[in-house]
């Protein structure tokens, strides 16, 4: 845990488009244990609303409960936040986005709150397709109620005190894939080179988009034996594609290998291109996608990068055809039929 | 004004009930056979006459196949509660249900059934009348097909009652041309099924009834509406955009009409867009979070359901108690606990609602009588939550909710302006030097708030459940805790000033001078059985006054009515006294003093079974409990 925050910055911080230094996109100082792969997560974050120039104060952050769901008092301080109730932030996140579409939302929740608690709330936002960033904080345990396995936990996994799961695992990229979601991504928390981009693209996605990102907990769960500690993960992972996210004003110069890679034009114009280091994995094919992450299972490999994406398919605001004003800033009389039009009811009942 | 009366010349003669527009009829059918429309029909038909009447559904908790009855109270004299005590006349289709039926006929009543084949001498009485109607014949010889048989045979026994009753026949051909407005095919048949059961049921017995109808001008420009479209039509006009649910009965049709009017009146056909969103979602804790969090956002937004719903939702209740998000929460209740009778009426969920979710949390509850109030509520809730930034839970029930209901008209002012409550603009946040969420600045227990996006510097903080401080800074310092727990209290305390307030009716004195000594205090659908109670009672010399409670926290002329009287009766439908344990707890007053009059069997509360229920507390033994 770090005590203190520097006060002093260079004067000569690097603005992006919007003239924001990174700092407008901070948060208070982190109370999470030091090295916690949720802080590195916070970071990555920061690092990407940045580069995005979003307007802080129109972001949205929701979470559930665990210290993973903590993470945003850490992150965006001139946003608003919504530390909600365990396993429940996808409820609160839909009702919040039907009351104004205008805001970009991140939502951040834990294995515990999105797989054990809110795995029944996990699947309905995934299904309603809702337009949001939606954060997987993946360290395999209870961080906050101190290290119980969680539903993500491997089988086999050990414990702190030496206890093997014998108990199969819910992969929620697994998961999501079959339930339909249009964005499904994995990444590690230590490995910020693809996770930025991920996260810039999630956002710049036209609907739900997932990313489980794998976190480990240095107090619970980073001893020998865990499948979810620092060096199980980074001798397993195995990136899918390294992903290169070009904003929709920038010219697009990088020279990829032909037939090696793929890009894809997202609805704000950006375009996502994907080195593929495995050929045969085409994220823009849900069987390809499906088969990939079986394939990188079977090998007893982590898959990483951006698994599937499919930006054809309406979201959420388009299947409920809400208009383009928000629903929150509809005034009265745009609301309200009025005393003449309720006579016309009266004399419908009589 | 009484005029039913049984008159019997000989002894030996049979009993015949006689009665011009002060009786109860039942419809005794199957359920999923279509029967709903034919019966509105004959209740509309009543209420086109214009003479008062209060139609309800008595149904099981299936789909198809049951007993399902519909009992049609005609009141000249206005009242709508349940009568209670028997039925004058039986409109007997179901065979399956025949045999209790035709018990439930008070002596000198109708039975009305198909003698299409001949009545099992079981049913057989000495002291009811026998109707036959050749119903099945009647179908069979007309209609081909069996689902044709089946749906106009419930138009041929209202033709036959119209008959009976002397309804007259034009009231009820415009009611179906109405009804097919946009199906004007079917009007022509449904009037010719209606002359089937007219002209049969002539040719056999004399008509009219001792029984009968006489048209009148007595419900003047009152509607006939379920108090669940009230609500939904409510939520319309309070300007809700946001309703997030999970079906469950009694509630599903609050959604559904939320819906239905939105549909015609938020809809933007050149766009193809709405302004509104109904999400069915995928359980009552999820159709909470979504309130709470469109209303963080600023979008009125609310949900409906009853007792098994409230129980999921209370962790989320508690979240908006605490981190001070308004939220509007309809609650038709149903017999508990769990399952219980879910298609049976109850106010079982006060306690429940009042005090839902953990630690200390109290909330605001109101409680509407019949349509009028549903839907002059549901506005209200919407200011009341977002003035005190707190969840609203208004209790309705299965008697009001899902009831063809008669009631005044719905009203509506259109210079009256919404409360938004205390929410900063970013010019307002402009002004201000430092925010703090939960800082009480005005000193009236209500901060301000902020919405999301609102200003690029100012008012952005983190809306959670844990302990902060005025700022909303998390902390865990008692004292910052407390305060901010004292000032939910104080909050709480002076929420009567923003709520609807009781209906108090002094009875006045009594012939012998005497004032009363005796209240009664009751709330929701039992006005109407204690009104017609109280009535009553008044005529036999007691004398009471009555208070209507409208909302919790009770306003102070609830505590000084209680102590204005030597007994309180506090009537209520549900086992536990609920309402009586809120009002010890809320009011510290002496539980001696105030009486349980409990009604809990599922069924709406009568006049007769108050009237039962008081006479051994009033000492007043004497007294008949019917008109
Ligand atoms: C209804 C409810 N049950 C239990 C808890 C206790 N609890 C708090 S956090 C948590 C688990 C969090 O795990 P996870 O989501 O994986 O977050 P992490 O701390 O690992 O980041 C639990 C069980 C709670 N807050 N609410
Ligand atoms: S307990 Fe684990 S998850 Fe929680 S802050 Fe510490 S390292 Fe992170
Ligand atoms: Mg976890």
């Amino acid at each position: 845990m770090s005590y203190f925050k520097p006060q002093f910055r260079h004067p000569q911080l690097p603005t992006n488009e919007r003239g924001f230094t990174r700092t407008a996109y901070e948060g208070l100082i982190s109370t999470l244990c030091a090295g916690c792969g949720h802080d590195s997560i916070s970071a990555a974050i920061i690092q990407a609303c940045w580069e995005l120039s979003l307007e802080p104060h129109r972001i949205a952050k929701v979470s559930g409960i665990g210290c993973s769901s903590k993470s945003p008092t850490y992150f965006l301080n001139k946003s608003h936040g919504f530390n909600s109730v365990h396993g429940r932030m996808p409820s609160v996140a839909t009702g919040a986005f039907a009351g104004n579409h205008d805001l970009n939302y991140i939502g951040v929740s834990g294995d515990g709150d999105s797989a054990s608690i809110g795995m029944g709330q996990f699947a309905h936002v995934v299904r309603r397709n809702l337009n949001m960033l939606y954060m997987v904080e993946n360290n395999g345990c209870y961080g906050l109620t101190k290290g119980q396995d969680s539903a993500t936990a491997d089988e086999g996994s050990k414990s702190r005190t030496g206890q093997v799961n014998p108990f199969e695992n819910i992969d929620l990229v697994g998961v999501a894939l079959e339930i339909g979601a249009t964005f499904v991504a994995r990444s590690f928390s230590g490995d910020k080179q693809q996770l930025v981009p991920l996260i810039k693209a999630a956002i710049a996605h036209k609907g739900f988009a997932l990313i489980d990102v794998i976190s480990p907990c240095v107090t619970f769960n980073n001893h020998h034996g865990s499948t979810k500690s620092y060096d199980y993960t980074r001798e397993h992972v195995q990136s899918g594609n390294i992903v290169d996210f070009v904003p929709s004003r920038t010219e697009i110069t990088a020279n990829y290998e032909e037939g090696q890679t793929h890009s894809v034009q997202l609805h704000d114009g950006s375009m996502l291109n994907l080195a593929k280091t495995k050929p045969e994995h085409d994220p823009g094919n849900l069987r390809a996608a499906v088969n990939a992450l079986q394939a990188s299972r079977e090998e007893g490999e982590i898959l990483t990068g951006l698994i599937y994406i499919d930006t054809e398919e309406p979201d959420f605001k388009t299947m409920m055809k809400i208009g383009e004003k928000p629903l929150n800033s509809l005034s009265q009389d745009e609301l309200c039929p009025g005393g003449e039009r309720l006579e016309k009811i009266n004399a419908s009942l009589r | 004004m009484s005029v039913q009366q049984k008159s019997s010349s000989s002894s030996k003669a049979k009993p015949v009930i006689s009665s011009v527009n002060e009786f109860v009829i039942k419809f005794a059918n199957v359920n999923g056979s279509g029967s709903a429309s034919a019966n509105t029909l004959f209740a509309k038909s009543i209420f086109r006459s214009g003479i008062p009447v209060a139609p309800r559904n008595i149904f099981p908790s299936n789909i198809q196949g049951l007993p399902t009855w519909y009992e049609v109270r005609v009141s000249e004299q206005g009242y709508l509660a349940k009568r209670g005590g028997g039925v004058d006349i039986m409109v007997s289709v179901n065979p399956q249900s025949m045999m209790e039926d035709v018990q439930e006929v008070l002596p000198g009543g109708f039975f009305v059934y198909d003698d299409t084949k001949p009545l099992d001498i079981r049913m057989l009485r000495r002291d009811i009348h026998y109707i036959g109607l050749p119903l099945t014949d009647i179908t069979n010889r007309e209609y081909e097909d069996a689902r044709l048989r089946q749906l106009f045979k419930n138009v041929i026994y209202v033709g036959a009652l119209a008959a009976l009753l002397d309804i007259k026949l034009d009231v009820i051909d415009k009611l179906i041309s109405e009804q097919f407005a946009k199906k004007e095919k079917l009007i022509k048949p449904n009037c010719e099924a209606l002359r089937l059961g007219f002209d049969a049921v002539r040719e056999s017995h004399s008509c009219p009834l001792a029984i009968r109808v006489e048209a009148r001008d007595l419900v003047g420009d009152k509607i006939m509406m379920t108090g669940n479209s009230a609500c939904g039509l409510g939520a319309v006009y309070a300007g809700a955009t946001v309703a997030a649910w999970y079906p469950i009965t009694p509630s599903t049709s609050v959604a559904e009409a939320f819906e239905k009017y939105a549909s015609q009146l938020r809809y933007d056909k050149e766009t193809d867009t709405k302004r509104y969103a109904v999400i069915q979602a995928e359980d009552e804790l999820a159709a909470m979070g979504m309130v709470i969090g469109a209303n963080w956002n600023g979008a009125r937004s609310f949900t409906a359901t009853s007792g098994p719903g409230v129980s999921l939702m209370t962790e989320f209740l508690g979240l908006a108690y605490f981190a001070e998000v308004p939220a509007v929460l309809i609650d038709v209740q149903r017999a508990g606990p769990s399952t219980g009778m879910p298609t049976r009426t109850q106010q079982g969920d006060i306690l429940s609602s009042v005090y839902a979710s953990h630690g200390d949390t109290r909330h605001v509850c109101l409680f509407p009588a019949d349509p009028f109030d549903c839907f002059k509520l549901t506005v209200d809730a919407f200011d009341i939550a977002e003035r005190l930034q707190t969840p609203v839970i208004m209790l309705t029930d299965l008697d009001v909710g899902m009831n063809d209901c008669m009631s005044n008209p719905l009203e509506w002012d259109d210079n009256y302006q919404y409360d938004r409550g205390k929410v900063l603009s970013a010019k307002e946040l402009e002004e201000i030097e430092k925010f703090g969420r939960y800082n009480d600045v005005d000193g009236d227990n209500i901060p301000y708030r902020t919405l999301p996006g609102t200003h690029p510097e100012k008012g952005a903080f983190f809306t959670r459940g844990t302990s902060r401080d005025e700022f909303a800074i998390y902390t865990e310092k008692g004292e910052a805790y407390q305060r901010n727990m004292e000032r939910l209290l104080a909050k709480w305390y002076s929420a009567p000033d923003y709520l609807p307030e009781p209906v108090i009716t002094r009875s006045g004195k009594s012939a012998s001078g005497a004032t009363a000594s005796h209240g009664f205090i009751f709330f929701g659908t039992s006005r109407d059985a204690v009104h017609e109670a109280v009535d009553i009672l008044q005529n036999n010399g007691q004398v009471i006054d009555m208070l209507q409670l409208l909302a919790v926290p009770f306003h102070d002329s609830v505590r000084e009515f209680i102590n204005m009287h030597d007994h309180i009766y506090v009537i209520e439908q549900n086992r536990d006294a609920q309402m009586r344990t809120v009002l010890m707890n809320e009011l510290d007053c002496d539980p001696l003093k105030l009486r349980s009059v409990l009604h809990y069997d599922g069924s709406p509360l009568s006049a007769s079974v108050v009237i039962e229920r008081v006479k051994p507390l009033m000492n007043i033994e004497n007294i008949q409990s019917s008109n």
